[in-house]
């Protein structure tokens, strides 16, 4: 039966208010999800306010600032700070993005952090990933072909033939398209989702892979590729301005051709 | 107290630590060869640092121009100021080019020329003919060389079915009272457990420690964890006093601008608009090794040539390249610029300044990367059990400084070496001799101690004393004094670790505990860097003493190894630099004096 009501331990409550030091002019506050799993309470929003005078430009510098100087138990993944390494993925403002290249003026008033949405959570920002992993492991994301590579050279590919995993091999795995996917949120199980599906493109545009026929094989399927209704929020989410709906669009087209 | 950390076992033959592109491709190579293997790593492994290399691989394809290994050793050897070891450097540039070949065959989407061959672009110190002329010897994948490696690393190591404990925390390693490595402790994030792996060896790949720094290009996870392991083992480190600073770090929020942007065609200036490297470097000019670039502009800002309000940083510029050469081979690099110096390159300049980027020093290694150590007079004395690779080794084959595109070399031929002479030493499946009982009981001690340290120093203000210092007093120019100062400071700061406060008491994700025991890899890593540097009186690469100014062979041409044991100052030994060859298929290079 639909549930109509979150369970009660799920409600999220309003935590600590950490004010800015006395003296701090250019103050912004940031409103954080916090839950741990050891502490058995619900989870919470926890409200800091922070002198941008005296903290880098990005969100991430403010959650780092946050860390060092207010709550050192505040957690959060990041790694390279750079938008290279998908780590400090969250949502930030209502929108799944990078921490590390999200200027904090981009976002108006309050700044609100949550976790990845539908991701179980382990620890306030960081959500569980293994799903998302596992998902891409599923479409074999690795050169597959039967005629071996010459022994003293590289396999010969074109420019032409190399421009087309432009856009397409650059992917962080942050997992901002997946998590911003509604479909994903229903089907999470059974949908591959935009990330893993914009890998397979990926190998199926590649001309030295030898398998486009047994990769579009494995992606022929009700719910794998095709709970993609063309919502475009992966496209709108990516941080580093991917289309995974035009590459399940392609991928989509490709199974179309492939019956004619 | 090692009651309340109940031990999950693990035993296989191998457990590699890291899971960058040393760490996967050590993996990926035991576990195609059969050997079971674990791969520990405390990010994911696409999160790993190697991800942000930009500018491309070393390998003499001779797919741009003619090339030759040897050449490519003779730079390597000279860009190392001749403190790199010979037989390495050999091997190291002999692989290079299967190396690469392998990595296409696995998949990585490199550059391609119009031929279909992999792209090569010119990087520095990278020449021809002994230095004759400037080489196209650096395999991209348009300047995301990195991240298209690591990738196709970690999906090979899907498709070997290798299998990964991912974001353990590595504690310690396992030693017998033998001083053999016999295993690993580390720290599930996700439940909180404690895990104990044995193993046959142990395979280091944890990278560098440019976090000891202020300002660097390093990610936050670059805390040199495998080093202060080594160290806690009572082995020691070499060569740590030899720190890279990378020419091009963004001004202010320090994010690399790869080498590449000068490689094709991009160049330095002043406040003049000068191109000063011409007067510093009149045959390479902007392509002349890091530590000579870094030097040259450290001196123009320090004479006043600075741009900026604060005349403390200088103008790459690449706006007179080709359009098509800044969207096709430079792309990351003008999303980089554009968000953390807000400059659009095809119209402005971006705000350089030299940055802490590579540590050359690291865990001493044979060729193999097999840890050695040094002993009762014998300097090439094996630890068995344990072996190196990546950043976190010293091979060495960069010796005093390291040449761009030379370090995702290192990781893909060491990672392989490593493999293979593990596959070599174990058959798989052997069975493992018990560990001794109370192998883990230090480890989890200081755990537990840092775990519930109720100190006055919160964690972050340690850690921002050890960067200041680091950056005041182990820069790019070093004198005596200001190292003496440097190591006081720094071991003053050492000691306020044992004052260290830490708040979250939880163990599932204790992010604060995590920072704790990195900060504590850190400090010991900072000290032996303070003390090596203070130690080394000549000039050398990377390492530039302005009271030696010159380089010393009769009394330096050797390699500095330090130890640090709990509670005690830095203890000093030497191993010989490695002048001879592996092979007799090229002739060793005797030092010169190095002009570019």
């Amino acid at each position: 039966m639909a549930r109509l009501k979150l369970p009660s331990n799920s409600k999220v409550e309003s935590g600590k208010t950490h004010r800015a030091p006395p003296g701090a002019t250019n103050v912004r506050r940031f409103i954080v999800y916090r839950w741990a799993p050891d502490e058995g309470s619900n989870p919470r929003t926890d409200s800091f306010e922070v002198d941008l005078d005296e903290c880098g430009p990005m969100v991430l510098d403010a959650l780092i600032r946050i860390k060092n100087e207010v709550d050192s138990t505040l957690t959060f993944r990041r790694s390279c700070r750079e938008g290279v390494c998908g780590s400090c993925s969250m949502n930030i403002d209502g929108v799944n993005s990078l921490a590390c290249t999200t200027p904090i003026r981009a976002v108006k008033g309050a700044v609100k952090i949550f976790p990845l949405p539908h991701l179980p959570v382990v620890k306030d920002l960081v959500p569980d990933m293994k799903r998302f992993y596992a998902q891409y492991a599923s479409i074999k994301p690795w050169m597959r072909a039967v005629t071996p590579p010459p022994p003293d050279r590289e396999r010969l590919q074109s420019p032409e033939d190399r421009d087309r995993l432009d856009g397409l091999y650059e992917c962080i795995l942050c997992a901002c398209c997946s998590t911003s996917c509604p479909s994903y949120w229903w089907n999470g199980d059974r949908y591959l989702g935009p990330a893993a599906l914009l890998q397979a493109y990926r190998w199926i545009s590649d001309s030295r892979d030898e398998t486009s026929g047994e990769r579009l094989d494995d992606l022929e399927d009700p719910f794998r590729l095709y709970r993609c209704h063309t919502i475009m929020n992966c496209t709108r989410a990516c941080p580093k301005g991917l289309n995974p709906a035009k590459a399940i669009a392609e991928i989509k087209k490709m199974m179309v051709v492939r019956q004619l | 107290m090692p009651d309340a950390y109940p031990i999950t076992e693990h035993t296989y033959d191998v457990v590699v630590v890291g899971a960058g592109g040393a760490g996967l491709r050590a993996t990926l190579g035991l576990a195609a060869r059969g050997l079971s293997t674990a791969c520990v790593t405390k990010v994911f492994p696409t999160r790993s640092h190697t991800v942000a290399a930009q500018g491309g691989m070393s390998a003499a394809l001779g797919n741009m121009g003619e090339d030759d290994w040897r050449w490519h050793m003779y730079d390597t050897v000279k860009g190392s100021d001749w403190l790199g070891d010979q037989d390495a450097i050999e091997f190291m540039c002999r692989e290079a080019m299967p190396a690469v070949l392998e990595l296409e065959h696995y998949g990585v989407p490199f550059s391609r020329t119009e031929d279909g061959r992999i792209y090569q672009r010119p990087f520095g110190g990278m020449t021809t003919r002994y230095g004759e002329g400037i080489a196209q010897r650096t395999c991209a994948a348009a300047d995301r060389t990195g991240h298209a490696i690591l990738h196709t690393l970690y999906q090979q190591s899907l498709k070997h079915g290798a299998e990964f404990f991912i974001e353990y925390f590595a504690l310690d390693l396992l030693m017998d009272d033998a001083g053999a490595c016999r295993g690993l402790l580390a720290w599930d994030l996700d439940t909180g457990a404690v895990h104990r792996f044995r193993a046959h060896a142990i395979v280091l790949a944890t990278g560098g420690y440019g976090r000891t720094y202020f300002s660097c290009t390093s990610a936050h996870t670059c805390t040199g964890d495998g080093n202060a392991m080594a160290l806690r083992a009572g082995l020691p480190l070499q060569d740590m006093e030899f720190v890279q600073f990378h020419p091009t770090g963004v001004y202010g929020a320090g994010c690399l601008i790869t080498e590449g942007v000068r490689g094709e065609g991009g160049f330095l200036t002043n406040s003049a608009g000068e191109r000063f490297m011409e007067r510093y470097a009149p045959n390479a000019k902007d392509l002349a090794s890091r530590d000579v670039v870094s030097r040259s502009m450290t001196i123009e800002i320090r004479e006043g040539r600075g741009v900026g309000p604060l005349d403390d940083h200088l103008h790459l510029h690449l706006e007179h390249l080709q359009s098509d050469v800044i969207e096709k081979r430079l792309p990351g690099i003008s999303e980089t610029a554009q968000i953390f110096a807000g400059v659009d390159v095809t119209k402005e300049p971006i705000p350089v300044l030299p940055t802490v980027h590579y540590n050359m020093g690291g865990i001493p290694t044979n060729v193999h990367g097999e840890v050695v150590t040094s002993k009762a007079g014998d300097q090439e004395v094996l630890v068995p059990g344990l072996l190196a690779i990546g950043e976190c080794a010293c091979v060495s084959v960069h010796g005093a400084n390291r040449l761009g595109s030379n370090s995702l070399l290192d990781i893909v031929v060491f990672g392989r070496a490593a493999a293979e002479r593990c596959a070599e030493l174990i058959t798989p499946g052997e069975s493992h001799p018990p560990l001794p009982g109370d192998s883990e009981a230090r480890a989890l001690e200081s755990f537990d101690r840092f775990r519930h340290a109720r100190g006055s120093r919160p964690t972050a203000s340690i850690r921002l004393d050890m960067q200041r210092i680091m950056q005041n007093n182990a820069a790019v120019f070093r004198t005596g004094e200001v190292l003496e100062e440097g190591c006081r400071l720094i071991d003053d700061c050492r000691a306020t670790m044992e004052d260290v406060k830490v708040s979250d008491r939880s163990l599932v994700w204790n992010s604060d505990l995590v920072e704790t025991l990195e900060l504590d890899n850190l400090i010991r890593q900072a000290v032996v860097t303070m003390h090596s540097a203070s130690h080394r009186t000549e000039s050398r690469g990377a390492h530039a003493r302005e009271d030696f100014p010159e380089r010393d062979d009769a009394n330096w041409l050797k390699h500095t190894l330090c130890w640090l044991r709990n509670g005690t100052a830095p203890e000093f030994g030497y191993r010989p630099v490695h002048l001879e060859t592996l092979t007799n298929d090229v002739q060793s290079f005797p030092p010169q004096q190095r002009t570019y």
